[in-house]
């Protein structure tokens, strides 16, 4: 069985995250203390165009930062191999800044806990906001997003996809059901 | 996409090892660099995990820089040197290395003046095994060092020339890149004094013997001298410092033969004024610095990548 529901289209995606650049801007006052850190490897593509909305809204050009979470992982000695490391790249400090931490789908939350470990390693944020395309449920930890761009019910045999054209061949978020369901 | 992992229990040796695994290791070294620049150099990946190293030569680079890639990855990491341990006391190796077994180990990194060393204890213990160079064998750690500061410099492999000069025969460095460097794609070319050429070169299929440094070094990307082992001339293999320094030895004229652009290499530690001149050591074309701090990040990257193995 394999019923896909698309929840996002290209256009969609585009106001979704829109809507979004403006919220960051809305409730911070301290835009010159903004930065940007994208988790491997969707959040990354999120948080380049994001990148590009606040300059465009806002003149404003905030900082980007690549976080690779492998080094971080809660299940590193539950696999039989380490998976591969990619490269994470924050050339500037994060003291005092107020981090916008950005990813594709938020679902346990084990990949945003290993995100923070990670950044208090580049030194000691004001704040750290969470922005997610997708919120889809099913927590395992406390942990809850600023921003929000959709969320979608689902149960843990459903699979969301995101697809975003940096690497997919288009921009999309779709649902469907599947007997082994998702690890995320 | 082919799911990449590293499928050995240990790291024993260049030789037997595929292209995949190689440039597995070098990309997964290259994202650890990073870390050695941060703030806070240390992520919480091999928390919980004992390293031992075991060393029964002196080293000061190899064993400092497993030691600190250790802990930079969290594991714990405890130094054994022959020379302040029951060795001296008539201990066999393998009764050494059972004990530390007993002690659950996970990771046990060893050098030693023997060949084969590592895989004799690597078939007796759990822990994985790491060799930190066997007698004159191997060393793979070190050549996968080289291989990194070579890829970070020159971008590919593929058609590099490498000269290889010094004393070939007791290189293990030597024989780990003339097996890693063909693997993928460079051309070897090796020039040593003919005491100092081991006596099976056919086991290098490819690698081009020259008369003279100077044919060595003629149109190269990349000059790897290697360390005259003063320590192991008991048979004399050449007739005095003085001569093998002006015959062998890589000054500013002679690297002038080689490529505009060529990198010089050395594994350290270096005897300066026998093999390599101060001015080219220190000159714009060595990369000996570049090759430490690859040290370190190449060997986050092995201990990482067999941390990584539950059985």
């Amino acid at each position: 069985m394999n019923d896909r529901k698309l929840i996002l289209d290209e256009r969609g995606m585009a106001m979704v995250l829109s809507r979004m650049a403006y919220e960051i801007l809305e409730r911070n006052d301290a835009h010159g203390d903004l930065v940007l850190v994208g988790i491997r490897t969707r959040g990354v593509f999120l948080a380049q165009r994001l990148q590009a909305l606040l300059k465009q809204i806002a003149s404003l050009d905030v900082p980007l930062g690549i976080l690779d979470i492998t080094l971080y992982r809660d299940d590193l000695s539950h696999g039989t191999h380490h998976p591969v490391l990619e490269k994470t790249d924050i050339s500037f400090s994060l003291d005092d800044k107020i981090v916008i931490l950005v990813d594709d789908v938020l679902y346990t939350g084990r990949t945003v806990r290993a995100a923070m470990d990670g950044l208090m390693d580049f030194g000691r944020p004001r704040a750290i906001q969470l922005l997610v395309l997708v919120d889809r449920g099913h927590r395992e930890l406390p942990i809850m997003p600023d921003y929000v761009g959709k969320h979608v019910p689902s149960s843990p045999q459903h699979k969301v996809k995101v697809r975003m054209r940096e690497e997919d061949e288009h921009d999309s978020v779709t649902v469907s059901y599947t007997d082994q369901g998702q690890m995320d | 996409m082919k799911k990449r992992i590293f499928s050995r229990k240990d790291l024993l040796a260049i030789k037997g090892l595929h292209e995949d695994d190689l440039t597995l290791i070098l990309d997964t070294a290259e994202s650890f660099k990073e870390i050695s620049r941060r703030p806070i150099k240390k992520v919480p990946t091999l928390r919980g995990q004992t390293i031992i190293n075991l060393f029964y030569e002196p080293s000061t680079r190899t064993r400092s820089s497993f030691e600190i890639a250790a802990k930079r990855l969290s594991a714990d990491a405890i130094n054994i040197s022959a020379s302040t341990s029951s060795v001296v006391k008539g201990e066999t190796l393998l009764d050494t290395v059972k004990n530390l077994q007993a002690m659950a180990p996970d990771i046990i990194v060893i050098r030693h003046a023997c060949v084969g060393a590592p895989h004799l204890i690597a078939g007796q213990v759990d822990a994985r095994v790491v060799n930190a160079g066997d007698g004159a064998n191997e060393h793979p750690s070190q050549a996968l060092l080289d291989l990194l500061t070579i890829r970070e410099h020159k971008r590919n492999f593929a058609g590099l020339e490498v000269a290889i000069i010094g004393d070939i025969a007791h290189s293990r460095v030597a024989r780990s890149n003339m097996h890693a460097l063909p693997l993928l794609g460079a051309q070897v070319r090796v020039c040593s004094p003919p005491t100092m050429l081991p006596l099976r070169m056919d086991a290098f299929p490819g690698v081009r013997i020259c008369a003279s440094p100077e044919e060595a070094l003629e149109g190269v990307d990349v000059v790897m001298m290697l360390r005259i082992q003063l320590e192991r001339q008991d048979r004399t293999l050449f007739s005095s410092v003085n001569e093998y320094a002006r015959r062998y030895g890589l000054n500013a004229s002679r690297l002038k033969l080689a490529k505009k652009d060529a990198i010089v290499m050395h594994p350290g530690p270096m005897n300066r004024g026998v093999e390599i001149s101060s001015a080219v050591a220190d000159g714009k074309h060595s990369v000996i610095l570049d090759q430490v701090e690859n040290g370190v990040a190449v060997r986050m990257a092995i201990l990482y990548l067999l941390g990584g193995m539950s059985e």
